[in-house]
């Protein structure tokens, strides 16, 4: 194993640019590690789903060139990115996982990928994920799961478990995830990597292919609290072509990163939500949430207890408006301009053609949130579900808007368990829903929240998450709480699996 | 199979001896935005199909749209003109249905806020009387891309072997201008349906907002129309036609669905609710794809789009900067010019009022604008294949051309050539005065000079006007102004010659 995949970006940065090694000699280490661990996709971490190892040694040695001219676009230039494929990129296909896309190159790029190219960043290739963001496990990929790199026979999260499982394999420093109700977060937590969703409209989501588009958030995925805010800062900002994109300033994260390392946290007030405990919640995560709120006293904070009792609310909530605004953003698939087409043989009309392509196209988690989204939103039932789930958002984001008139920020478990067993729950929807328990909340509210790893469940020894919340556009809050945390935890080790029998096989 | 034209035995006058109608207008405006409602591409007519398109327009994954705010303050002036209040907080919904050019298979467009609402338009009416027209409401929505169908017999979907789609038009802004219903009009339903386009279409062109032409699909209107029997008060079960292609298909259809309507009423039957298609060559309509099952397009807010919240100073600019509504401004120019309703008429008819009104604006009597622009300016257009604003000359130089008249450095033949020069890309009046040479002379020594050398060279025509016969005169004046080349007052010749001969 190269040491160099086991290097933080903002190590690896500081060697690229201090030129103790070149962007490409970090690129390839990570290609190699790729190459070593994440195939065969029926055995492997299967944590991309494409890899453009040409593209990534020209942008490599871009970097290189441009570092050595002393024109390095930014801090993070020559660093290696994995990119969820669910973000448009013209020179890789964008599948969302899907077969209705299989395939599909964008003509644009995402504002995102635009910025992270213009940084200097290398994309490595586009990561797995469940069919369209719809899931907690990735086992709903068109192309087979990702894998636990901690543990092989286990899911890596879900949506964004392709992003999660390649920077805990050390397959990629950083990654970019989205998140509609945990999807970068969840990952985070169950893979022991850093997971945050920034406050709604700071990062740009135009060329992420929407799922729910008023829950929808681009946020980073890392190894550190420090890289994650690193990769923050270059994603994030105003963008015109989003209009739901904030004009406000991006709050200071890399600032509040560093601040928060320095281990004080005298001053701060953290709530711990009470209803995030309890029943369905594994007792090696709660213990180790328990040790995570004593050390927090311990770094000077001072913690309450806080009940948000809408929150009981916000999972119901959830599944009837991202499903409702999924019918209609997953209407667009109809193979009449790009992607699947099925039944084009002269003998079906066009409304045909679009249902035994839909039929084919989608897998059955897709189909079944696009049925309850159609329900939702039919005349009869509007204002008994999507109606009703709007005025139980309403009442959350109130929640929250107490919460934080007492508190800083909140803390809870991320996910109510370790890392679940791959198929254990895919023949259960409702079980695998109760996955994105705790991350929900923020998405209904708009606010910031973020995964940090919070040591190993004492019970079966896989990484557990700890997720901080912070008001909207005081992400630099959450980012100050986990850097302090993270810092009073010490280096674990170790920080990337081995991988030996991946590597064994090849 | 062909198709069965129904008949539609009753006269307006007829169904109105047992019915009274209610009408519903809905008239769709494409805006001439210089882009589209959601995206930078051009909003353009008649470009090669799938070139003014992009990730935006074309709905592809990912893509979010983005508020044209030129089509905001568009909608805003509307809803203003047709005396409507202006929605403090309106937002934008999506409607869902699928169908091949509409590329997101959802339009966005406004469902229960639509940015303006309760107005009304007093619409003149052939007699001179006044009719309003309640507005129920004017929202925004983009266009959908045009579907072209390929091997049937009627362009339509039906029997057609395949389709070709342009999306062009796809995301064009719209604004859709509802009328509450109509009720109490009788037999002048017709006329006050077409008054009422004909009216709202003076208005959206006095406003500049959209190119208003019904044979481009700029304006498309369709026409709700339903039977009450009278006495009663319960609304009738309505039908709505669309493909009103033209002012006079509006009144056409209106008359044609009333009468249908008695007679199937009247003969025991009952109206479905459906979407009729008007047909232009026979002036009937027929149904067309019956819904059979209830249309529900699962309205929700546009997540993609905040509210939009137009300040209360922006609108009051927009309202004072409001045009005269077009009928008020032509009963004032009528009065003003002293014109007869036949003059008026045949210069609205020629699209020439806005030029003399510009003309007479540049400073030009308004008889003498008025005369240029109906004669020798309307015979150049004519002449040209092009209509009168179309020609290339501005109401600015056509007063010049008046006033250099006024003057006396043109005769009304020399203008017309000054006029010819300009047309012809010579530059301004001036310029042409100077290029061609064509002032008047009126310089009295040359024009003396010039009428003793005639005398001189027919001395036996001088002998004959010495004698008293002035009569004579003529010819010597001929004789000057074909020196002149024609620039010289031939009056003033006439009596320089016959002062000479004294």
């Amino acid at each position: 194993m190269n040491e160099l995949i086991d290097l933080d970006a903002a190590e690896l940065a500081r060697r690229i640019h201090g030129r103790e090694v070149s962007s490409v000699e970090v690129t390839r280490a990570h290609l190699e590690r790729i190459d070593a661990v994440d195939g065969p996709a029926e055995s492997g971490v299967h944590a991309f789903l494409h890899v453009d190892a040409e593209g990534a040694l020209a942008a490599a040695e871009a970097a290189d060139r441009a570092i050595a001219d002393g024109t390095a676009a930014s801090a993070l230039a020559g660093v290696p990115i994995a990119l969820k494929d669910n973000l448009t990129t013209t020179d890789m296909p964008t599948t969302c996982a899907s077969r209705i896309l299989e395939g599909w190159r964008p003509p644009y790029d995402a504002t995102v990928v635009t910025r992270l190219r213009a940084a200097g960043l290398v994309p490595l290739g586009k990561t797995n994920l469940d069919e369209f963001a719809m899931g907690s496990s990735t086992e709903n990929s068109a192309f087979g799961p990702s894998r636990n790199p901690w543990d092989l026979t286990r899911i890596p999260g879900g949506s964004g478990g392709g992003s999660s499982s390649a920077v805990a394999a050390g397959e990629a420093p950083l990654a970019l995830g989205s998140d509609t109700g945990g999807s970068i977060r969840q990952p985070g937590a169950v893979t022991g990597t850093v997971g945050v969703k920034p406050t709604y409209g700071t990062v740009s989501r135009y060329g992420l292919v929407a799922f729910s588009s008023s829950l929808d958030q681009i946020g980073p995925c890392a190894r550190s609290v420090l890289d994650a805010a690193l990769l923050h800062e270059v994603i994030g900002g105003h963008d015109r072509n989003d209009q739901t994109s904030v004009s406000a300033p991006l709050p200071p994260v890399v600032e509040a990163a560093l601040a928060g390392a320095r281990g004080d946290l005298a001053g701060v007030r953290i709530g711990v939500v009470t209803e995030f405990s309890g029943e369905g919640y594994q007792p090696g995560v709660l213990a180790a949430f328990t040790d995570a709120v004593r050390a927090l006293g311990e770094l000077g904070a001072e913690v309450v207890e806080v009940s948000c009792p809408s929150f009981a609310y916000a999972l119901p909530a959830y599944y009837l408006i991202a499903p409702s605004e999924a019918s209609s953003n997953l209407a667009r698939f109809d193979a009449m301009r790009y992607g699947l087409r099925v039944g084009d043989d002269g003998e079906h009309a066009s409304d045909e053609v679009m249902s035994l392509t839909r039929e084919a196209g989608f897998g059955a988690e897709v189909k079944r949130r696009i049925m309850i989204g159609t329900h939702a939103l039919s005349a009869g039932s509007y204002d008994a579900l999507y109606g009703k789930a709007q005025k139980a958002r309403t009442l959350i984001v109130r929640d929250f808007t107490a919460a934080f008139e007492t508190c800083d920020v909140l803390i809870s478990p991320t996910t109510p368990t370790t890392a679940f067993p791959i198929g254990e729950r895919a023949d259960d929807p409702l079980a695998m829903y109760l996955a994105d328990l705790c991350t929900i909340p923020s998405n209904l509210a708009g606010n910031a929240a973020l995964s940090v790893p919070c040591g190993r469940s004492a019970d079966d020894g896989l990484p557990v998450g700890l997720q901080v919340m912070a008001p909207a556009l005081a992400d630099d809050r959450a980012y100050r709480v986990a850097a302090a945390y993270e810092a009073a935890q010490g280096a674990t080790t170790p920080r990337i699996p081995e991988l030996r029998a991946l590597e064994a096989s090849r | 199979m062909t198709a069965t034209v129904e008949s539609a035995p009753y006269t307006v006058e007829e169904v109105c001896e047992h019915f009274d109608p209610v009408m519903g207008l809905e008239v769709h405006v494409e805006l001439n935005t210089a882009t589209k409602m959601f995206c930078g591409c051009a909003n353009r007519f008649g470009a090669e199909p799938n070139t003014n398109v992009c990730p935006v327009c074309l709905g592809l994954p990912g893509s979010l749209p983005r508020v044209n705010g030129t089509a905001v303050e568009s909608a805003i002036k509307i809803g203003l003109a047709l005396n409507c209040q202006v929605r403090e907080r309106s937002g934008f919904a999506r409607k869902n249905y699928f169908y091949p050019d509409m590329p997101k298979n959802f339009q966005i467009s406004q469902y229960e806020d639509p940015i303006v609402f309760d107005g009304h338009l007093d619409v003149p009416l052939d007699d001179g009387s006044t009719w309003r027209v309640e507005i129920e409401r004017a929202h925004m929505e983009e266009d959908t891309g045009k579907s072209l169908h390929i091997g049937g017999a009627t362009g339509r979907i039906h029997g057609a072997d395949h389709s070709l789609l342009d999306y062009n038009r796809s995301g064009v802004p719209l604004i859709e201008i509802v009328t509450k219903p109509i009720i109490g009009a009788g037999v002048r339903a017709p006329e006050v349906a077409r008054a009422y386009v004909t009216a709202l279409r003076d208005v959206l062109r006095g406003l500049g907002v959209s190119d208003v032409r019904m044979d481009q699909g700029s304006m498309r209107c369709d026409a709700n129309v339903s039977l009450m029997p009278k006495g009663t008060s319960t609304f009738g079960t309505r039908t709505e036609t669309k493909n009103v292609n033209s002012l006079r298909s509006v009144e056409r259809a209106v008359r044609y669905e009333m009468g249908r309507h008695a007679g199937v009423l009247l003969s025991g039957g009952s109206i479905r609710q459906e979407t009729r298609h008007f047909d232009e060559q026979s002036g009937t309509t027929s149904p067309g794809r019956p819904k059979e099952t209830f249309a529900d397009y699962r309205f929700f807010p546009e997540p993609d789009l905040p509210p939009l919240e137009p300040s209360r100073d922006w609108v009051e600019t927009l309202r004072a900067g409001l045009p005269e509504r077009p009928w008020e401004r032509r009963a004032r120019i009528q009065t003003e010019w002293g014109l007869s309703d036949e003059e008026l008429r045949d210069l609205v008819n020629a699209d020439a009022l806005d030029l003399v009104a510009d003309t007479v604006d540049a400073g030009a009597p308004p008889e003498s604008a008025r005369s240029w622009w109906v004669s020798y300016l309307t015979q150049q257009a004519n002449a040209a294949g092009v209509t009168l604003p179309e020609l290339a000359i501005t109401p600015a130089q056509v007063a010049r051309v008046v006033a250099l008249v006024a003057e006396g450095t043109l005769t009304n033949k020399l203008a017309r050539q000054v006029v010819d020069g300009v047309l012809a890309g010579e530059g301004e009046p001036d310029d042409v005065v100077a290029g061609r040479g064509l002032a008047v002379v009126s310089d009295e020594s040359a024009l003396t000079a010039a009428v003793d050398e005639a005398l001189a060279a027919q001395p036996d025509i001088a002998e004959k006007i010495r004698a008293g016969k002035t009569k004579a005169a003529g010819a010597i004046v001929g004789a000057v102004m074909k020196a002149t080349r024609g620039q010289a007052d031939a009056a003033r010749v006439q009596e320089l010659v016959l002062e000479r001969c004294r």
